[in-house]
């Protein structure tokens, strides 16, 4: 068991390496800093010391192995915009980012698994097949088709909330919406399915057999398992979670790392934007991280198999 | 013969497909008298799992059952899920064929042994873990003690039939239906779990259905047999009838299947074709088309169910002789 994490942990770790590395590679590859910030019309001895300045005239495997070795240390360079450290500038915007993202987590797993649970138990009724119908309008229509629906509806004909900004706390309703939405039916589709497919095992009938009763059957028997899958997809959710927040930070002008990757690629300010895809892939590896471990803990056979690894 | 303990009458069981409806299981009469050890035979799909699974109200909402089965003076069929829920494990026990996927997967072995004694017996804490190694012990199952703590992938499948059968006598139960309880099993282990039930049955005083494909399972095991093909009850003999005196010709092709003594161990699979699904099966007798004497009555006409012996039934409208096989006469053989 010990052997599982420390593996799962190197394994977490050169994943980050990776997509620092790449993030590093494609920034770099990707046109000249200096030009874009400075504006071609600069002065060429300007652009000379900016280039010096940031160290960019130097070998890219010299660039590449200063940055990772100032990256164990916690320096991920310093913004090229505003020369203040570029971690310091994402993290400061982490806080603004979890306040919508984790109350449409909340949402998705919220609403999603309950709708999911009684479509499965009433399958083929009505109701089921309205959860499913919305379900699919859910996660067929892009987010920011939604987000410009949800503001037509709700900011401009009905005048009941804020459309962009992050003045009050209402500002925070409609991103959550979005982002919980379309989540929440992928999470109402998929623990259905994740629920027909225990409740068809031989198990469920073998507890009624028994002579247990139909609503322990379901809490007892069905709901363990089928959490089991549902986990896999609350992890990818969880992982996802600060990517995911991308667009709709941007369309709802809402103040967090979403909104800063989009001004710092427009601006070109590589450090930050490899500061943010740095902080988005440890976010994502840990997330992984954390759906191992609850396998090994709700499913028996996995942590069978973990111990004798 | 004594009031029985369960009766089955009239019983049918359609499934709704497709917006049409199927007849699996069309119009079966069984009696079991308490401590009574019967036996249902028939290749697979024949409708015996659907007929007992009927019984205890385990089908799907989408399949129809009509006719009657009663416990004592209790009606099952259409019966309150109150009612079912106390009859299943207390009074009629049922255990399957692939016991490794009819225990809970994230549950330990004890937890589930300790669920069925607190539902039946109302045991809880020691008294419960007490009781569970008890039932262990009369299953036969060596170091009982460590095995409450695993998992049932931690097991063999002998080792979760034997699981199986403690959680069935949890109950108490007066009736324990056991279907197919050692197809998945090994030959070995299969002979261990047969003697198992046997013994149980001889301590316990409980009343035994044992459903198989295989009659060989079947006939050392039961005082009575009962044959089922396409939904329907063929035959019904004492054991020494059906084996010594078979009066119908599909019975008759089962017991020519079966493996002699001294011959390799084969599958029924003797009797040239396979059973009619549910819903396909002629407008006459179920086996006509399978069947070496058919006639054209046996195409249209379904045949009466037929007392030949003492407590022996038989549903053809060939009246066969004693001692004569259907699959022997010369017409079989052309
Ligand atoms: N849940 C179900 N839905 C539809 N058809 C079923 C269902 N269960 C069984 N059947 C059909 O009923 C027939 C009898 O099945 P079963 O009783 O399982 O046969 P067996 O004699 O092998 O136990 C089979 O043709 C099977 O396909
Ligand atoms: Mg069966």
């Amino acid at each position: 068991m010990l052997l599982f994490t420390a593996s799962r942990a190197l394994r977490a770790a050169l994943t980050i390496l990776f997509v620092m590395t790449f993030a590093f590679v494609v920034l770099r590859l990707s046109g000249d800093p200096a030009l874009l910030i400075m504006s071609v019309d600069a002065p060429p001895e300007a652009i000379k010391a900016f280039r010096e300045a940031w160290g960019l005239e130097r070998p890219i495997w010299e660039q590449y192995l200063s940055y990772i070795g100032h990256a164990f240390t916690g320096d991920f360079g310093k913004s090229m915009r505003d020369g203040r450290p570029a971690i310091d500038l994402v993290m400061e915007r982490v806080p603004a980012t979890l306040a919508i993202t984790l109350p449409a987590l909340a949402l998705k797993v919220g609403l999603g698994i309950p709708a999911g649970v009684y479509a499965a138990l009433h399958r083929n009724s009505f109701a089921d097949r309205m959860t499913m119908a919305v379900s699919v309008a859910g996660f067929t229509m892009p987010s920011f088709v939604l987000a410009l629906l949800l503001v037509l509806l709700f900011s401009v004909n009905l005048g009941w909330l804020p459309a962009s900004g992050a003045d009050s706390p209402t500002y925070a309703i409609l991103p959550i919406i979005t982002l919980g939405a379309s989540g929440a039916a992928i999470m109402a589709r998929f623990t259905r399915s994740a629920m027909l497919e225990v409740l068809g095992q031989p198990y469920i009938r073998a507890a009624s057999a028994k002579g247990v009763e139909w609503r322990r059957v379901i809490s007892h028997h069905a709901l363990p398992n089928a959490a089991i899958p549902t986990v896999t997809i609350i992890g990818f959710m969880i992982g996802s979670l600060v990517a995911g927040a991308v667009v709709v930070e941007s369309v709802f002008a809402w103040p967090g790392i979403g909104r800063l990757l989009v001004s710092a690629v427009a601006n070109r300010d590589l450090a930050v934007v490899q500061a943010i895809l740095m902080v988005i892939a440890t976010w994502m590896v840990l997330a992984n991280f954390t759906v191992d471990m609850a396998y090994g803990w709700l499913d028996p056979r996995v942590r069978g198999t973990a111990a004798a690894h | 013969m004594t009031a029985p303990l369960v009766e089955v009458t009239g019983l049918t069981v359609d499934f709704e497909r497709d917006g049409r409806s199927s007849r699996a299981v069309d119009g079966v009469d069984l009696a079991i008298a308490p401590g009574e050890a019967l036996g249902i035979v028939g290749e697979s799909g024949s409708g015996k799992s659907v007929t007992w699974l009927a019984a205890l109200g385990l089908l799907p909402a989408r399949a129809r059952v009509g006719g009657s089965v009663r416990i004592d003076k209790q009606q099952l069929i259409g019966a309150a899920p109150k009612v079912l829920e106390g009859v299943r494990g207390k009074r009629i026990a049922m255990i399957f064929q692939d016991p490794s996927s009819c225990l809970n997967p994230v549950h330990r072995i004890g937890w589930q042994l300790v669920e069925a004694l607190k539902l039946h017996r109302g045991l809880d804490g020691a008294a419960a873990e007490a009781a569970t190694l008890r039932l262990l012990d009369q299953v036969g199952i060596a170091d009982a003690r460590r095995r409450l703590g695993d998992f049932p992938h931690q097991l063999s499948g002998g080792l979760n039939q034997r699981v199986m059968i403690a959680m069935a006598l949890a109950g108490e139960p007066d009736l324990l239906i056991a279907d197919e309880p050692t197809t998945a099993l090994d030959a070995t282990i299969q002979a261990q779990i047969l003697a198992l039930l046997a013994s149980i049955r001889r301590d316990t005083g409980m009343a035994l259905v044992l459903i198989s494909h295989d009659l060989g399972v079947v006939a050392e095991n039961v005082n009575r047999v009962a044959v089922m093909y396409a939904g329907r009850l063929v035959e019904e003999a004492m054991g020494q009838d059906l084996f010594g005196a078979a009066r119908h010709p599909y019975t008759q092709g089962l017991l020519a299947a079966l493996p002699t003594l001294t011959g390799p161990r084969r599958r029924l699979a003797a009797i040239p074709g396979t059973v009619p699904e549910p819903g396909k099966a002629p407008p006459g007798c179920a086996f006509a088309p399978r069947c070496p004497l058919a006639e054209p009555r046996c195409q249209s006409e379904p045949p009466p169910v037929r007392h030949v012996g003492l407590m022996h039934r038989a549903a053809c409208h060939l009246q066969i002789d004693v001692g004569v096989s259907a699959w022997n006469l010369p017409r079989a053989a052309e």
